[in-house]
This record gives structure tokens, C-alpha cells and sequence, in this order.
């Protein structure tokens, strides 16, 4: 229990003091942008198919489910909102947050972890190289562009699956479903959504560099780091959604 | 003599309980090669990994380029690391990066030079490696033991150091390649860098590069001083070492 608690506290830390470096770090060199160019093409470009098809299915089983059940209580004309409101507020970015930076988080725990075993970090270190400056700020960045970027084409795409399926399955008048979703939804539930992505995207990058930099015990410790990874990123995001949330709720509501 | 390159006062470092360096003291004045050698675990690779601030002592001082290393933060150390070249024991190459992109890493981080001058470096740090641009394009893993501890070597000269670092550059080697990177060392002390740490445990590399030769026992220097005199002296503990590392 003890090494546990010491492990946890140490992990922490060590995540905490990575984001001290990372904010004392955040000024670029020029040369480096292209770094954040390449990062975003890593995450994001090849990150859309899984964001987009969890998107939509996840949209249209959503509105499915809260159509059959709110039909019992005749309340599915309210299909609409309830759908958006859940995708824009919560299903939107957190879906995205797990599944996007579940990949990119453990991509990014393999090749930092893979570069500290085979000491190429150390070799970084001894040319004279701020190695968060190269490594780990240009991936920060990056997310701070793809998760609200991927969010949002996320949400819109979530609604679109909601919206065919009443239409499929339910015969809904897509006018009216559009008119009553939009009369009940106001911009702050979009923008509250695409804000937590912010935050949901520096935490997994965080932890994806994180967990990359202190691996250690060899190609074993690397398969564990790895997979640690996805369990913090999943609970980090489900984690820290209800205290973002909690939060946006008293500052905006 | 001046102020020396690297200086170390009772050096101490631990892992955990385990007391690896005891009180480590030296000093390497500018133009010279020391040789530090001791068995597998002895702390070798823990000095200059030391010497390179990548790990800080617990105890005592040393000093590098006139600076106390152990009060600098890593942003400070990145100046003074770029005025050495650390040649890792398992070379530490970039493996997504080819040789060029290897070599020419350094200069395309530090210097605003441009691709033709770039390009010139890259091909005479090879060649002072002796490796033809034929390896160029080549990615790492395409290469051969010894052919990746050259590249090690040109990447660290493309800082142009004042001192260079050797991790064990001759373990793994066979006898042939050994001998060539033993020359090798001894023509960038001619040339190129004139002052060298290196880690071995290959008396023969000792006797051909260096000037004064350091034997680790337990933590501690167990000898220290021209390379002939500790390599033929009468200490029991030293010549034990020496004659396990022969056999």
C-alpha cells in the first residue's frame, strides 16, 4: 500500500513538474513550428476516422435509444435537444478525448518511452537540446488545435447520425426536429463542450509524454507504459470531466 | 597548468542503497585523455553521465569549463553540454533519422548554416570517422556495430567539442574494430578534440590512448596516474582488476 501511495504521489508530481517545464518552454523557435505542423497531421489528420465513426454511431444509438424510451413517457418530440445537448455538453468531447488520445497518448508514450531506453533522450540531452522544448511542447500544441478541431466536426457529425436515424427509424419531420433542437440549444452549450476539449487534450498529451519519459525497465517497461497510458488517459479524461464540468457550471450557467 | 577542463571533488552517487561512487576525485587538464576502468557495475558510465550533468551527484563537487554543474538546471547545463560530445556505448543514434539527418542534427539545431554547408560538414565529420558518404541515406539499423560507434563519434563532432566523452567505445567490437576506433580516438586527440574521457574496460584501448589511467574499486579511484604506472604498478587490488579484464 505504501509504494502504491508512494508510486501514485510520485506520478503526480512528476506530471505536475512536466507541465511547470512545459509552460517555462512554451516560446518556440521558429524552426520548431513544423514540428507542431507535423504533430497536428499525426493526431488529428489521422485521428478523424476514429473520432468521426465513434461520432456517429454513437450519435445515432444515442438518439435511438432516447427516442423508444421517451416515446413512453410522449415526450419525443424532445428527442432533439436531449441528443444535443448530451453530444455538444459531454459526448462530444469526452468520446473524443478517450478514443483520439487514448491512440495518440499511447503513440506518444511508445516513441518517447521507445527514445528513453534506447537513450536517445540522454543523446538529445547531450547535444545541447531542451528536449521538452522538442519533444514534448510541439505535441501540447498540437492538441490544443486538434482536440476542439476533431471535437467539433465530432459533435456536428454525432447530430447528423441522431438526425438521419429519427428520420430512418422514427419518420421524424427533420424541420421540425431541427427547429425544436435549436430553440432549446443556445451557444454555450457548444462552446462549453469544445472548451473542456481544450483541457482534455493538454492532460492526455501530458500524460502520453509523461509516461514516454519516466518509462524504464527496457522493452517491458515500454509494453507497461504503454498501456498504463490508456488507463490514465480514460481515467484522466472521465476523471477531470466532472470537475471541468462542475467548474464551466458555475462560471457559465 | 590551468584551470582544469573537469574537476571532481569526492564524488559521491547512489541508486536507491546502492553506493555506487564513494568519493571520486580528478582532475583533467586541457590536451589530456583519462582512461577511467573498472569492472561491469563499478560506476563508470555513472561518472561521465555526471561529468555530462545527464544525472546529479549527491555529494561533493565538480566542476566543468570552470562551472559547478551540480548548482546549474538543465536549461543551463544545455550551453555547456554543447561545448562536449558524448559518445554513447550503444551509440544512441536517432533510429527514424538516417546518417545525414544523424550527423547533421546538431548543426541544423545550434547553427543557422545552410543545406550545402550543412552537407560539407556532414561528409568531412565522416570522413575524419572513416566512413565514405555511401552510408549517407543509410537509416541505423542498416549499419554494422562498428559503423554506428563511427557515427556516434560524427554526430558528437559535429558540435565541435572541447572535450569528448567515450562510453565503452570499443564494447561489443571485435578485435579489428576496436583497434580501428583505439586510432581513431588517437587521431581526434591529434586533430579534431585534444581532450577525452574515456570509460573502458579494455586494457589494450587504455595503453594506446591514454595519458593517465583511473582504475574504479569500490567506488573509489583505486589508482590513478600515468597510464604505464598503473597499468605495471604493484597495486593488488588494480593488477586483480587488470587480470580478470585480460582473461
Amino acid at each position: 500500500m505504501e509504494a502504491y501511495l508512494r508510486r501514485t504521489a510520485v506520478w503526480y508530481g512528476g506530471v505536475g513538474l512536466l507541465t511547470g517545464l512545459v509552460l517555462r518552454s512554451l516560446a518556440l523557435p521558429p524552426k520548431y513550428f513544423r514540428l507542431v505542423v507535423h504533430e497536428i497531421e499525426v493526431m488529428g489528420v489521422q485521428s478523424l476516422g476514429v473520432a468521426l465513426t465513434a461520432a456517429i454511431f454513437t450519435g445515432m444509438v444515442f438518439t435511438i435509444q432516447s427516442a423508444v424510451n421517451m416515446a413512453r413517457f410522449g415526450a419525443e418530440s424532445y428527442v432533439g435537444p436531449l441528443t444535443a445537448l448530451a453530444i455538444l455538453r459531454e459526448l462530444g468531447p469526452v468520446l473524443t478525448a478517450i478514443l483520439v488520445g487514448g491512440k495518440v497518448a499511447s503513440g506518444i508514450t511508445a516513441e518517447l518511452g521507445s527514445m528513453k531506453v534506447t537513450e536517445q533522450i540522454d543523446a538529445l540531452r547531450t547535444l545541447g537540446v531542451n528536449y521538452v522544448k522538442r519533444l514534448v511542447v510541439p505535441r501540447v500544441l498540437a492538441a490544443l488545435i486538434v482536440f476542439p478541431l476533431l471535437t467539433v466536426l465530432a459533435d456536428a457529425v454525432g447530430l447528423l447520425g441522431g438526425m438521419a436515424i429519427m428520420f430512418v427509424e422514427r419518420g421524424a419531420d427533420l424541420y421540425a426536429y431541427w427547429n425544436v433542437t435549436t430553440y432549446w440549444v443556445v451557444p454555450k452549450d457548444f462552446l462549453t463542450g469544445v472548451g473542456k476539449s481544450v483541457f482534455f487534450g493538454v492532460i492526455v498529451t501530458l500524460i502520453g509524454c509523461y509516461n514516454g519519459l519516466s518509462t524504464e525497465g527496457g522493452t517491458e517497461g515500454l509494453g507497461r507504459a504503454t498501456t498504463a497510458t490508456v488507463v490514465h488517459v480514460t481515467m484522466g479524461v472521465i476523471v477531470s470531466d466532472f470537475f471541468i464540468t462542475k467548474l464551466f457550471l458555475t462560471l457559465f450557467y | 597548468m590551468g584551470t582544469p577542463v573537469v574537476e571532481a571533488i569526492d564524488l559521491r552517487k547512489s541508486f536507491d542503497s546502492n553506493e555506487v561512487l564513494r568519493g571520486v576525485s580528478f582532475a583533467l587538464a586541457k590536451g589530456e585523455t583519462l582512461v577511467v576502468m573498472g569492472g561491469s557495475g563499478s560506476g563508470k558510465t555513472v561518472l561521465l553521465r555526471l561529468v555530462a550533468g545527464l544525472i546529479r551527484p549527491d555529494g561533493g563537487q565538480l566542476r566543468v569549463f570552470g562551472r559547478y554543474i551540480e548548482r546549474l538546471t538543465e536549461e543551463e547545463l544545455l550551453p555547456l553540454r554543447r561545448r562536449m560530445g558524448y559518445v554513447f556505448q550503444s551509440a544512441a543514434l536517432f533510429d527514424s533519422l538516417s546518417v545525414r539527418e544523424n550527423v547533421a542534427y546538431p548543426l541544423r539545431e545550434h547553427t543557422s548554416l545552410g543545406e550545402a554547408e550543412i552537407a560539407e560538414r556532414v561528409v568531412r565529420n565522416l570522413s575524419v570517422v572513416g566512413l565514405s558518404s555511401e552510408v549517407l541515406p543509410l537509416l541505423p539499423s542498416e549499419l554494422s556495430g562498428g559503423m554506428r560507434k563511427r557515427v556516434g563519434i560524427a554526430r558528437a563532432l559535429s558540435v565541435e567539442p572541447e572535450i569528448l566523452l567515450f562510453d565503452e567505445p570499443t564494447a561489443g567490437l571485435d578485435p579489428t574494430n576496436s583497434k580501428l576506433v583505439a586510432e581513431l580516438i588517437l587521431q581526434l586527440r591529434g586533430g579534431v578534440c585534444d581532450t577525452a574521457i574515456v570509460v573502458t574496460h579494455d586494457v589494450e584501448l587504455a595503453k594506446t590512448v591514454a595519458d593517465r589511467v583511473a582504475v574504479l574499486i569500490d567506488g573509489r579511484f583505486g589508482a590513478l596516474g600515468p597510464a604505464a604506472e598503473v597499468l605495471s604498478g604493484d597495486d593488488p587490488a588494480v593488477q586483480a582488476f587488470l587480470a580478470g579484464a585480460a582473461r
